[in-house]
């Protein structure tokens, strides 16, 4: 397969594509800081609780965000829990075993961790779609739930907890933890979204894009659409160790349940809520589900699963292409 | 009169109007006592764990409030403040529980949570409620690893953790004098299971040197499917078989085990099998030794305390109550106790964490299942005593009671404050008093 | 020599078990394409229905011997009543998109169910006994099984016969096996895909609801007896191939024998035993061992 650059979808897109990105690389970064300063300002008069959910949701939106990179090419995966598990463990133990405790440092820790676990398989997962692809990925996140039960040294089935972080070596005082992780969560998921952005407009990107319509015609034209969901996959396995870390840090426990199938489920679910137009419905998409899952906790203790199942199918009903269709218009 | 007049009798009218509306808002707008209580509504452990303890809480918070239980827990409420429950579902995961619990201090403005059964809920939220400098208080939770392991100013356990389950079980079995030369194991494969296991073993070594371990079977969690294991089981019979199984698992396991001849076979001692009696009745095979995880609903002891809190159950729910609700029960009952004491060292105001922290350290108090004492874990680790006995269905009353009722005092069972469980074990229970 | 044959007859039980348990899941997403998680949910449907059926067969004095007839008839109303409903009324609104979409929505049923069974049948256990002894038992050697895990093999056989016959023998069958292959090109033939599709998802409804039934005198019913199910038939569909009747046989062979091996001879492994061979046989053969479905491959 030829690289693309050399023929002529490509050279179609190519040019434009760097007209584009020069101009809406910077309109990124500029919306990007304003979302951080905006998500500043609300952390700031949030009540804590509040503050603890947006974290959750800016985490776990991460490894959607994952997953919404690998849905523009056609295949859904339904183990991420893999690597959202690996993310947090591997931040655990640095913190644990190597006392290493920066939260910036913990949380790419956590997504090159989980890039160097996943890398192998993605060659091997590159060639399947459907529901094959889903049954691999979550076949894949069971073997890592039964390894991380079983392995003591990990913790068990119980899994173990980890202290506080620091930020750049200062140590965090005690009323401002909460907004500092929310920051720092904010702070990575911003940057994420900034630069999936960039990503899904880039070249490669719009291969993505086009494999899912057609992949024998991306291949005609010199794409080569294994590679691209060989490193959709990478992409998506950061991403998901970057969350991983991050939710880990504001919980300050880990367990296997990471891993489970119900976890991946839930992920894959914002991820079609969302829809994968935008990137901030991810986000947004995720601080619903959060949201709805919380309040059908406390005002339907007994049938919170009833409330949820039906918020779920609600959703797929009525939202086919996702939230971000909402506010998203395809460009011609 | 003049209008001036009218107007300033208007007013004035108006002003004795309003001061008497709030002078009876604020007589009526009692504070009330907010409590998270925290267990499992659905999920595997609902009916064996969750929902029995929910309903003693119920039952419990219901009779405090109308000042109907027996002193010194006779005031109404805690200290005269009417107690408002919150209920949340333990099931989802601890990631779910810790932003539970997050969401029960700070957006419900509860005043205490008392909660959590699985061991990892619990070794998740314990530090979260630290950190946030919040009461919290476990009433469940077999794990000796919280205190053990880690150090507390606000959270506490008001029941023994798992290790005096398996130690009795050993004791009872030196006791009666059973032979015990070969053991077979049946445990779930988490850390539950594996903990309990592991304690029963290191426990033989001590009780019975020479004692040899023969079948080792870890089921999946869940599984309900016991034929293959207890094939195995029969195929190398020991003289005793061993299982920390409960709920629905070990009912599937008696189920499909007892047919089979199992009970025959070996003498198999369940370490926290009381819960199944109720249910299973007939088919729960005579002469099984199992405990109750303390001093609880058959095994429980004789007081004033307990047939009153006997009666305010079997009334509410037509079944006696089982382990789950005891613990409940002594929980609720200590944290009553705590705020009381709290609050006739404040004035009389709601009590605040720390106050609470303060006055639960080092407390012991009464309960139906006898004395509980916080002596471990630097007086947050509640010790208490414990029983064993053996299953016989008695047709007459048509339910499975248990004879041969030994008790264990809590300074047999738990370890001292200075060591750890798994060290004491091993070393041969120094300090144990009062074993029979 | 006494060991062997009590690990084969080990897994052949809990095969036959295993067998039940996950054709119902293989023949739905053979013909629907829908991997029904919620399969589980109508197990436990099944056995719920079980306990009703069988205490009011005790109430209107049946013989205990026809506590099997209620049974029976507790999985057919779960079918006749439950199937054609979720069917019309959730499933349908979902068909031809993302087969992915579809686990999610079969996903939020399984949640509903788990409440729905709470709000129905309460929290308590429940117990269907009278058949667990209508059977006796069998000994060979130092070993007793109960006769009702042989009868569990019988009936594994005769539903397997019973799905083979219809799908290759019958009309009905034929048409099946039509729309299976292609349902737009069967339709262009002039076949109501939809009633198809109704028939297809009742029989796989049918014979969870069957395997819960009959699994129901052998354990407590209650909340999460559905989770235990879930991974484990999958496990077996996956590794006999989705869609084909031949496969889950096979597949619940081949857990069932790698099961009772592991537990016989080295426990430990038997945790995670079962997703390492899924994993492998995914990598190797995914469409599994007896393909229906091709696993697209670029």
């Amino acid at each position: 397969m030829g690289t693309p650059s050399s023929l002529p979808v490509a050279a179609a897109t190519a040019a434009p594509t760097r007209d584009r990105a020069g101009g809406a690389g910077w309109r990124h970064v500029a919306a990007a800081v304003g979302a951080f300063v905006l998500l500043t300002g609300l952390g700031a008069v949030a009540p804590k609780w509040l503050t603890f959910l947006m974290t959750m949701a800016a985490g776990n939106g991460l490894v959607s965000l994952g997953i919404v990179c690998l849905m523009r090419g056609g295949v859904v995966p339904f183990g991420q829990g893999m690597v959202f598990a690996i993310g947090g463990y591997a931040a655990a133990l640095f913190y644990n075993r190597l006392g290493f405790t920066d939260a910036i440092g913990l949380a790419l820790a956590g997504g090159v961790a989980a890039v160097l676990i996943a890398a192998p398989f993605a060659p091997l997962l590159s060639r399947y779609r459907g529901i094959f692809f889903a049954m691999l990925t979550l076949a894949l996140s069971m073997v890592t739930y039964g390894l991380l039960m079983k392995l003591d040294t990990f913790g068990g089935s119980d899994g173990f907890n980890l202290g506080r972080p620091t930020l750049l070596g200062m140590k965090l005082p005690d009323d401002k933890v909460g907004f500092i992780l929310f920051l720092v969560t904010a702070g990575f998921a911003v940057v994420m979204a900034a630069l999936a952005r960039i990503y899904f407009d880039s070249t490669r990107g719009l291969v993505t894009l086009a494999a899912r319509e057609n992949e024998l015609r991306v291949e005609y034209l010199g794409g080569s659409v294994r590679q691209a969901m060989a490193i959709n996959f990478v992409l998506a396995a950061f991403c998901g160790g970057l969350g991983g870390a991050l939710v880990v840090m504001a919980l300050g426990h880990i367990e296997p349940n990471f891993s489970f199938w119900t976890t991946s489920g839930e992920f894959v679910f914002v991820a079609i809520l969302a829809g994968w137009h935008s990137v901030v419905a991810v986000f947004v998409a995720s601080t619903v589900l959060e949201v709805v899952r919380s309040f059908s906790s406390s005002y339907f203790p007994n049938t919170w699963q009833l409330a949820l199942g039906i918020f779920l199918l609600l959703v797929i009903r009525f939202l086919p292409k996702g939230i971000g269709s909402l506010w998203h218009r395809e460009r011609k | 009169m003049t209008k001036r007049t009218s107007a300033g009798a208007a007013a004035q009218r108006t002003a004795l109007a309003l001061a008497a509306l709030l002078a009876a808002g604020t007589a009526s707008a009692q504070e009330t006592f907010k409590v998270g209580i925290v267990s499992f509504l659905s999920g595997q452990a609902a009916e064996s764990f969750g929902i029995p303890a929910v309903n003693g809480a119920k039952v419990l918070v219901d009779a405090f409030n109308k000042g109907a239980a027996p002193a010194p827990y006779n005031k109404t409420g805690f200290g005269g403040m009417k107690i408002e429950a919150v209920y949340v579902d333990e099931n989802g995961g601890a990631t779910k529980q810790v932003q539970e619990l997050r969401n029960l201090y700070d957006r419900e403005k509860v005043d205490a949570v008392v909660g959590y059964v699985g061991s990892g809920d619990c070794l998740a939220v314990a530090p979260a409620a630290e950190e946030m400098k919040k009461f919290l208080l476990i009433y469940d939770c077999g794990t000796p690893r919280i205190f053990e392991d880690g150090k507390y100013e606000y959270v506490f356990r008001t029941a023994a953790h798992a290790t005096m389950d398996n130690v009795a079980l050993v004791r009872y079995l030196k006791a009666k004098n059973i032979k015990a030369e070969t053991f077979n194991l049946i445990n779930q494969d988490y850390a539950w299971g594996q903990d309990s296991k592991k304690d029963f073993t290191w426990s033989m070594e001590k009780l019975y040197p020479g004692a040899k371990s023969g079948e080792d079977q870890l089921p999946k969690f869940g599984a309900g499917q016991y034929g293959t294991e207890i094939s195995a089981l029969m195929a190398k019979p020991a003289d005793v078989t061993h299982s920390s199984l409960w709920g629905g698992d070990l009912q599937a396991f008696v189920l499909q085990a007892a047919p089979r001849g199992l009970f025959q076979r070996t003498q198999v001692v369940f370490s926290a099998a009381d819960h199944v009696l109720p249910g299973l009745g007939e088919k729960m095979p005579n002469g099984v030794i199992l405990g109750a995880r303390g001093a609880y609903g058959l095994m429980s002891p004789k007081s004033a305390l307990n047939d009153w809190w006997w009666d305010l159950y079997s009334k509410a729910y037509s079944v006696y109550p089982v382990q789950a609700p005891y613990r409940m029960a002594q929980a609720l009952l200590g944290l009553k106790l705590a705020a009381e004491k709290a609050m006739a060292a404040n004035g009389g105001k709601k009590p605040t964490h720390e106050q609470l922290a303060a006055a639960l350290k080092d407390l012991e108090w009464d309960s139906p299942a006898g004395r509980i004492r916080m002596a471990l874990g630097n007086g947050h680790q509640a010790v208490q005593d414990t029983a064993i006995g053996r299953t016989r269905y008695d047709a007459a009353k048509k339910m499975v009671v248990l004879d041969d009722i030994v008790r264990f005092p809590a300074d047999c069972v738990n370890p001292p404050p200075t060591m750890k469980s798994e060290d004491w074990i091993k070393a041969g229970f120094p300090g144990a008093k009062g074993c029979p | 020599m006494q060991t062997a044959v009590t690990i084969l007859i080990d897994g052949l039980t809990y095969a036959s078990w295993l067998f039940i348990v996950a054709l119902g899941l293989t023949l739905v997403f053979g013909v629907l394409k829908i991997l029904n998680i919620a399969h589980g949910s109508f197990y436990a449907l099944g056995a719920y229905a079980a306990a009703s059926f069988v205490s009011w067969a005790a109430a209107l004095k049946w013989a205990p011997a026809f506590s099997i007839v209620a049974m029976m008839l507790a999985a057919l109303a779960v079918a006749v009543v439950v199937a054609p409903l979720t069917e019309r009324a959730l499933l349908r609104f979902f068909y031809g998109r993302d087969e992915v979409l579809l686990v999610l929505v079969t996903y939020a049923l399984f949640l509903i169910m788990e409440d729905l069974f709470k709000l129905v049948w309460g929290t308590n256990p429940y117990y269907v006994s009278e058949p667990y002894a209508l059977f006796g038992n069998v000994s060979f050697g130092r070993q007793t099984w109960v006769g009702y895990d042989f009868a569990l093999v019988a009936l594994a056989v005769v539903v397997g016969l019973a799905v083979w016959w219809v799908l290759n023998r019958t009309k009905a069958g034929k048409v099946t096996l039509a729309v299976i292959h292609s349902a737009e090109v069967a339709s262009s033939m002039g076949v109501d895909v939809s009633r198809v599709y109704i028939a297809a998802f009742s029989v796989g409804i049918f014979l969870a609801a069957l395997g819960g039934a009959f699994t129901a005198p052998m354990i407590s019913v209650q909340p999460g007896v559905s989770v235990g199910v879930i991974i484990v038939s999958f496990a077996v569909v996956i590794i006999g191939g989705l869609g084909s009747i031949q496969g889950a046989a096979v597949g619940a062979l081949i857990v069932g024998l790698a099961r009772s091996f592991a537990v016989h001879v080295a426990p430990v492994a038997e945790l995670f035993s079962i997703y390492v061979v899924m994993a492998v046989v995914l990598m190797f053969r995914p469409e599994g061992l007896f393909q229906r479905t091709q696993a697209r491959r670029i």
